[in-house]
């Protein structure tokens, strides 16, 4: 690939300068309201899911604090039925999946050179509405609306019969917010992955995480309106007195489940395929190495994201289905340990024949393999039918799934916060309050959740607000309380940390890791366009075989615009006017938000809501352009 | 390494055309995507219509009138034929034809009505209510779901209508042209399977 050399670009500085006025947003709170910068919408993504994090964490302790004596009274039935219903629902629907999205919001245009994401605006609609479903779930819960079925909430407990109220409204429209943002999210990934890969970067150099965020991204696409129907069906059933899921009038009430859990498994590795990114680039930079296999790793992403979406049964082996489908479904089940498997093993070897150096976002690479190998295997137990008919419903699943959750994902997103902090921030977070928060967390979350698999051996049902002494499940409970307090005492450690930092911490300089992907090219923090120039790759590793790093000029520096180039061997095709800051996507995500709040009460609301929405829309795509002077509605002077 | 990477500039992207066509396009991608995350949509409605069928003893339950073919024909041929006008609206709109693009949008603007209005009269030929049981749940969800996407497209193509023939038509709104077209088609390809099972698969049951 050849390049013409131009010689009336601007010098340097005065380029930097330009870019910066170019991109920058308006200043004070109409440019918080109007940015359509992704780091800045990453940043308040984050943001939001640490403070739920911490919100379900105090509902977690909650709990544990009520299961730590028998028959205590903390919590009535009542209240705890919410803790647990809101501490689901949050950690999955609002946790989990956005901080995901989020950490892609905020890399993957600076792993890839760029200066934005395909869709600017989109992805600030996919906050706002993110909000939206965030104030649903927990001003609801501020108004004694709590949803208290879990957060899986089946017909027909949840029909109106047996719900009323709108406790599984508000449930089953927070999802819907969620879900359209996440989708919202996942276009614009998908978009920026596969049409702005810097020349050079062909499908076979490109890093791991890149791979990962594509794939999570596709399996959202093809997952999440899973959810939405099915939610949106029980809204129905509730509203209007369509008959979904009432098998008396020729429904059916598994309907609901095979359609929930149709989303609701791929979800798991919706979360997990992220962390499945983040552990690759911190093991590739402390191991100082490239991956081994880097081809057996993409395939294995790959091949998990479509095993993913043929395992939702398992989620039903306990509801009577033909014996011929659980047996399909249990083999399907424990396949997918094999890519998984694959993934654990190029990890261990890349460690391994490398020369790791043990700060502290290696150190959450450590907890995370211990801990998802063991969550892994009691997966396995669990994938088997006979095995989880004795299970199901008991604390072993609470153990099993909260140690892929968070073994799989939640430390996994720790080391990667570590890991790139000094990048968003320009500050190092202290090693020393890493290392302690690192042995709280994993030692706590270890001695809470392990005496968890023995409770469910023991037939703990899971979702009991307190049980009778002569069980003899004291003790394990009293060690799975002390264990969480040491945990989120941990947590709390962490958060200060990286608050303390901000103003504390070493200066970061650009590449404090010594890392090999692009984002390490760009300052710390970034300025707003994050590149100057338009970086060229010739290898996954491009930090570490190239030096210096070769640059191409002549991407727009007076207006903003962005490389799109071809989808396989990403040769440059051309240069896209990027969006500019706009409120109306904030206007749209409060029109929307309006629609679905409205459409819980009346259905008519889906009618007069949508005119709003309509107005907003054309308002936030109408081009800016010259008035014609031909035709019938010409401007007319 | 915590200095700043040492870069060289090694030529220019300024030779690069500041637009494209087709699939070449970034918008196109971004079209394609809601296409999918749509499509998921639909075709996990059809499932969900198989499962209750499957699972049903009579399709529809006796006592259920079967749904008229009349408007639904009409609709079907309506919307069928409105392909031959959105094909050609966009090779003008690949071809940048500013004034045959402003006929052909305002055209399928005009048709978008007529087949809305023709495809509320179908609702009141179903011959079930969506409350009397799983068959009418069905019936209506995915009736609901086609008409919800033929509502928002002819939003779409109408505001789009309008900002052409008030507006100097630039590269990015002949793409645009061209993603509301591909969209219709996309409205239209869907309408085939839910037809069949709206209307047929009672019949062959």
């Amino acid at each position: 690939m050849t390049f013409a050399l131009q010689s009336n670009e601007p010098k340097t500085s005065e380029r930097h300068a330009r870019l910066a006025q170019t991109w920058a947003d308006a200043p004070g709170i109409w440019g918080f309201l109007t940015t359509v910068d992704h780091k800045r919408i990453a940043a308040r993504y984050i943001l939001t899911t640490v403070v739920l994090l911490f919100a379900a964490g105090m509902l977690a302790l909650h709990m544990r604090l009520q299961l730590s004596f028998p028959e205590l009274k903390v919590l009535g039935p009542q209240g705890y039925n919410e803790a647990f219903s809101l501490h689901g629902s949050t950690m999955l629907f609002l946790v989990s999946v956005p901080v995901m999205e989020a950490m892609g919001i905020w890399l993957v245009p600076l792993m890839l050179g760029q200066r934005a994401l395909a869709f600017p605006r989109l992805a600030a609609f996919s906050f706002w509405l993110y909000v939206g479903g965030v104030m649903t779930l927990w001003v609801s819960h501020a108004l004694d609306i709590t949803p208290d079925l879990g957060w899986f909430e089946y017909p027909p407990l949840s029909g109106s019969a047996y719900s009323p109220g709108h406790r599984a409204d508000i449930w089953a429209q927070m999802i819907t917010f969620t879900e359209v943002a996440a989708l919202a999210a996942s276009v614009n990934m998908v978009a920026t992955i596969l049409k702005m890969r810097p020349p050079g970067m062909t499908l076979a150099r490109m890093p791991l995480f890149l791979w990962a965020m594509l794939v999570a991204s596709l399996m959202t696409i093809f997952a999440m309106p899973a959810v939405m129907l099915v939610t949106s069906m029980l809204i129905s059933d509730r509203l209007v007195s369509t008959v979904f899921f009432a098998p008396t009038q020729g429904g059916d009430i598994l309907l609901f489940q095979h359609l929930f859990w149709f989303f609701g498994h791929p979800e798991v590795y919706m979360i997990f395929i992220p962390a499945v990114g983040f552990i690759t680039a911190i093991v590739e930079t402390f191991s100082r190495r490239t991956i081994v296999g880097h081809t057996a790793m993409v395939l294995s992403v790959v091949a998990i994201g479509v095993l993913a979406f043929g395992l939702w049964v398992h989620h039903m082996f306990a509801v009577g289905l033909p014996k011929l489908g659980n047996s399909f479904f249990t083999a399907a089940s424990l396949a997918i340990a094999l890519p998984a498997g694959i993934q654990v093993f190029c990890w261990i070897a890349t460690i391994w024949s490398g020369r790791p150096q043990f700060y502290t976002p290696f150190l959450w690479v450590i907890g995370f393999i211990i801990t998802f190998v063991m969550g892994g295997l009691s997966g396995v137990m669990t994938a088997s039918a006979p095995l989880d008919l004795q299970l199901t419903d008991t604390y072993f699943v609470v153990a099993h799934f909260h140690y892929v959750l968070v073994g799989g994902a939640i430390f996994p997103l720790l080391g990667a916060f570590c890991y790139w902090y000094p990048k968003a921030t320009g500050r190092m977070m202290s090693e020393r309050w890493g290392w302690a928060s690192f042995l709280l967390i994993v030692g706590g979350f270890n001695l809470g959740f392990f005496p968890m698999h023995i409770l469910g051996l023991m037939g703990m049902p899971r979702r009991v607000y307190t049980y009778d002494p002569s069980l003899g499940w004291s003790t394990l409970n009293m060690v799975a309380t002390l264990g969480s307090a040491i945990a989120v005492l941990g947590g709390l450690i962490f958060v200060a940390n990286a608050f303390l930092s901000l103003w504390r911490g070493a200066p970061a300089g650009p590449d404090p890791w010594g890392g090999s992907t692009l984002e390490w090219a760009a300052s710390s923090p970034p300025p707003q366009h994050n590149f100057d120039y338009t970086p060229v790759v010739n290898s996954i590793a491009p930090l570490w075989s190239e030096d210096p790093l070769r640059m191409l000029d002549g991407v727009g520096v007076s207006r903003r615009e962005v490389l799109v180039s071809s989808l396989a061997e990403a040769h440059p095709e051309y240069r896209q006017k990027s969006a500019q800051p706009s409120i109306w996507p904030l206007l749209a995500a409060i029109a929307v938000s309006i629609m679905f709040i409205g459409s819980i009460f009346t259905p008519w609301a889906v009618v007069w809501g949508s005119l709003p929405i309509a107005g907003a829309l054309t308002a936030w795509f109408w081009p800016q352009r010259p008035r014609s002077k031909t035709g019938p509605l010409r401007v007319r002077v | 390494m915590a200095t700043q990477k040492e870069v060289s500039v090694v030529g220019s992207l300024a030779d690069l055309p500041d637009h494209a066509n087709g699939a070449r396009h970034l918008v196109w991608w971004g079209n394609l995507g809601f296409m999918l995350i749509e499509g998921t949509g639909f075709a996990l409605a059809i499932a969900a219509y198989l499962y209750v069928l499957s699972h049903s003893s009579a399709w529809p339950p006796a006592g259920d009138a079967l749904p008229d073919l009349g408007w639904s024909g009409v609709f079907t041929l309506g919307l069928l034929l409105s392909e031959i006008p959105n094909l050609w609206l966009l090779r003008q709109a690949r071809a940048k034809k500013e004034q045959a693009v402003r006929i052909g949008i305002l055209l399928m603007t005009v048709i978008g009505v007529g087949l809305t209005v023709i495809r509320l009269l179908e609702f009141g030929h179903l011959n079930v209510r969506w409350s009397a049981d799983g068959y009418g749940s069905m019936v209506w969800l995915l009736m609901v779901l086609h008409t919800t996407h033929v509502f928002t497209e002819l939003g779409e193509t109408a505001v789009q209508a309008l900002w052409l023939f008030t507006h100097e038509v630039g590269d990015n709104q002949f793409s645009d042209v061209e993603d509301t077209a591909n969209y219709w088609t996309f409205v239209v390809l869907f309408w085939l399977p839910i037809y069949g099972l709206v209307y047929w698969m009672p019949r062959l049951s």
